[in-house]
């Protein structure tokens, strides 16, 4: 069954994926169409595509004639599925209702189902989740029936309902569709239950799956985290060490478990040992929050060896750091507030690339772009730049668009123009023609009927020639004549007529039959006259169609379709001033949060280098002392 | 444990990567109801786009001259297409060179509208090129010559591709 699938991506990430038509031949080129744009991501183009036929095919009489009748469930639930990757929440969720809603198969339903609640859950809305859910019953899709219960245990999850997610999540652990997600999901499920001790147990059986995916070993380094970071919490500081030190080195997390793997350690008066991950984390980019804690804690562990002047080396280059990070974000305020940040999103070759986040933040001279990751990893955000970015998008269609209608206007205007004075001349030699064809269709339909007739009534006189007839009649006239007179000689002239009248009609009654042959062949050839000439009047009345069709009954469509262009750039217009201005917003409150933590580190950092560079200088006052 | 640990911990217990702002959660509301404004404008375009699409398709490819050619692969095919070449009567109607994407949406079993036009009623031919890479790292290139007949109704061709050597038709054309 052509069928959308769910692509698990752990507890919040969850989206559709367009399946492949493979498996089932495609009877519908147009849909076929729609999922080869969505195969893509184009799911505007998907979507304009698909909509169209799907509401074609509900207005058709006999819709099992149509061909998408073989995929009309497949392209129903790919319609909610493309509207929910365009982020188009309220359609999706209404597409997926009315197929819940028909009389359709089991399957199906709860197929549908199924996709309702996660839109459900995707949206926050958890009570409608479990409502959309609790409508499962019966068959259900064999691949969809562990997606269903790892959908069910997430939304319990998120109801604050651990104890009712962990049977399900338990029962899950094994099938391997699931990997590290239904291990992670439990151990988070028994934290939230208080069950801490299990939780403590499931992180660490979900840090130690062994995989090559790299979405499960991005789980597998969460666990660890979230173990090491209870264990951290509980005081066992030494049983976290070696679960911190599990989280990849080159992975998302990597930066956190350093920086608790140095305070683990120094914990326990480790100190030297402390030193090294905050050294390795020192080192690393300057705009994460760990990297900057890092930079002061490495001093604050040179100190408490005693390594003052290392300390105030390494406060110095904080400080130096510090300050470098504090320009480049009053750079980022002013150059957001300048309106450069919205210019950056939208800039088209940069977006070509899938990766475009991480290029924006690494772009020169696109200081604003910097924090674009920190900023992505707050819900509302995506969602407003991700709007942002859809709205930026349909302007410059409709922008598109609001050019080619000028086009269309020439292109009519310059067809008008040529069949105009055309036509007047054509119609009038039509109409000859027109009247000269109408008569031998008559004369055609009157032959017909003859042939016809003597099919069942033989009338050999009917298929006399032209001299016979012309006999005949002069023979029933001379017959006429002499008709009543009474002598020899007119007796003699009735013989005669009577005999030349019997050997005609000799001949009409003994021909009749070869006679009727060539009538019936000759009439067949006619019959292909016509029917050329019945199609070259087809054809003209076809061209003289099309010609008035390719600049008529244009204009108000035309003038229609501008008004609604132009009416929906003006709302997007608006609507992305206002969304980018609480871009700009977020993204400045966030920047100015940021600047401000930076120079509380920085006071930190200089209050300590001078500690520092006075319990250096005390220490080398000391040992010259005892020198 | 230091206060500035123990700040560093709170952080990686709550999970979280960042701390969104005040004027964030005074957005919130605000982005929330833009949401929904979004949606609904995504939808009038989608309503346009269709209306704007029946309307170019009525203007540029009248139904009587209106010939459209489709290009999909067979199934399980994994050889790499690079591009296609279609010539009606002698013509070139269109060369199209495949992105990875577009060719990776080909194997999922999408159909790509390769060529949209005008052309007579009755007979006409049609040559089909294709160019690619096999398993092997082998360059090929195939072509099939083909015949159809344009009625009144839009025509619409179908071409499936499949890669040589596998004993099927390499290039197939049907009518839809």
């Amino acid at each position: 069954m052509l069928r959308a699938r769910l692509s698990t991506i752990g507890l919040l990430g969850l989206a559709l994926v367009v399946s492949p038509a493979s498996g089932e031949e495609l009877k519908d080129l147009y849909f076929g169409e729609a999922l080869y744009q969505a195969h893509q991501g184009r799911f505007f183009e998907a979507l304009e595509r698909l909509d169209t036929e799907v509401r074609q095919h509900d207005e058709i009489d006999e819709p099992e004639l149509d061909s998408l009748f073989f995929h009309i469930d497949d392209a129903e639930f790919s319609l909610g599925d493309f509207e929910l990757r365009y982020r188009m929440h309220h359609r999706a969720g209404r597409a997926i209702k009315a197929v819940l809603e028909g009389a359709v198969d089991e399957l199906v339903r709860n197929d549908a189902a199924y996709r309702l609640a996660r839109i459900h859950f995707q949206k926050n809305q958890m009570d409608d989740a479990i409502l959309a859910l609790d409508r499962i019953e019966g068959r259900v899709p064999d691949a969809l029936r562990d997606d269903i219960e790892f959908l069910r245990a997430n939304v319990f999850l998120a109801q604050g309902k651990p104890e009712d997610s962990i049977g399900i999540l338990e029962k899950l652990e094994g099938p391997k569709s699931f990997g590290g997600f239904a291990s992670y999901n439990l151990g988070i499920a028994y934290l939230q239950n208080g069950q801490r001790q299990e939780a403590l147990q499931q992180l660490e059986k979900a840090g130690l799956i062994e995989t090559d995916d790299q979405a499960e070993l991005a789980i597998r380094d969460k666990s660890n985290l979230v173990l090491g970071t209870a264990l951290l919490e509980d005081g066992e500081y030494e049983r976290a060490i070696p679960i911190l030190n599990r989280v990849r080195l080159e992975g998302p997390f990597s930066n956190q478990a350093l920086l608790s793997a140095g305070w683990a350690n120094l914990s326990i008066e480790r100190t030297e040992r402390a030193v090294v991950p905050w050294r390795m984390l020192a080192e690393r980019e300057v705009t994460d929050r760990a990297t900057q804690e890092a930079m002061l804690a490495l001093p604050y562990a040179y100190g408490k060896l005693d390594v003052h002047g290392r300390a105030a080396i390494s406060y110095g280059h904080a400080l130096d750091a510090f300050g470098a990070e504090v320009e480049n974000l009053n750079d980022s305020i002013e150059s957001i507030r300048a309106g450069k940040f919205l210019e950056a999103l939208v800039r088209e070759e940069i977006r070509q690339d899938k990766n475009w986040v991480i290029r924006l933040r690494s772009l020169p001279e696109s200081p604003e772009t910097y924090y674009l990751m920190e900023l992505l990893a707050s819900h509302d955000f995506q969602t407003g730049l991700q709007n942002y970015l859809d709205l930026a998008d349909l302007q410059k269609k409709l922008r598109t668009w609001q050019k080619n209608f000028d086009a269309f206007d020439e292109m009519v205007g310059i067809r008008h123009e040529h069949y105009e004075p055309l036509l007047p001349i054509i119609d009038t030699e039509f109409r000859e023609f027109d009247s000269r064809l109408r008569l031998r269709i008559e004369q055609h339909k009157m032959l017909v009927k003859r042939r016809d007739d003597l099919l069942t009534t033989p009338r050999p006189e009917f298929l006399a020639t032209r001299e016979e007839q012309m006999l005949l009649a002069r023979l029933e006239n001379l017959e006429a004549a002499v008709h009543g007179l009474e002598s020899p000689a007119a007796n003699l002239s009735r013989q005669r007529i009577k005999r030349l009248k019997g050997t005609l009609i000799w001949t009409l009654e003994t021909e009749y039959h070869e006679r009727l042959t060539r009538f019936d062949k000759n009439l067949r050839g006619l019959d292909e006259a016509m029917a050329v000439a019945q199609s070259q009047y087809d054809q003209y009345v076809r061209a003289r169609q099309a010609a008035m069709h390719s600049y008529v009954g244009y204009e108000q469509p035309i003038k229609v379709l501008r008004a609604k262009v132009a009416h929906a750039s003006e709302t997007i217009e608006r609507l992305m001033a206002r969304q980018g201005y609480l871009l700009e917003l977020v993204a400045v409150e966030e920047l100015l949060a940021r600047r401000g933590r930076l120079e509380r580190y920085g006071d930190k950092a200089r209050f300590a280098l001078a500690d520092s560079y006075d319990r250096a200088t005390q220490a080398q006052a000391h040992r010259s002392d005892e020198q | 444990m230091s206060t500035f640990g123990r700040l560093c911990l709170l952080v990686l217990v709550t999970g979280g990567l960042w701390a969104t702002g005040s004027a964030e959660e005074l957005s919130g509301k605000e982005m929330k109801s833009l949401d929904g404004q979004v949606q609904e404008i995504k939808s009038d375009v989608l309503g346009i786009a269709s209306e704007l699409s029946n309307l170019e398709e009525r203007l540029l490819f009248p139904s009587n001259t209106q010939v459209s050619i489709f290009v999909s692969m067979a199934d399980d095919e994994d050889f790499r297409l690079d591009a296609v070449e279609i010539a009606i009567n002698g013509e070139l109607a269109t060369h199209h060179i495949y992105s990875y994407q577009e060719l990776e949406a080909l194997q999922k079993g999408g159909v790509q509208r390769a060529y949209t036009g005008n052309i007579t009623t009755g007979p006409h031919d049609l040559l089909v090129t294709m160019k690619g890479k096999l398993e092997n790292g082998k360059d090929f290139s195939e072509s099939g010559s083909f015949s159809f007949s344009k009625g009144v109704k839009p025509k619409t061709l179908g071409i499936t591709l499949a890669g040589p050597g596998l004993g099927k038709e390499v290039i197939e054309v049907g009518d839809w």
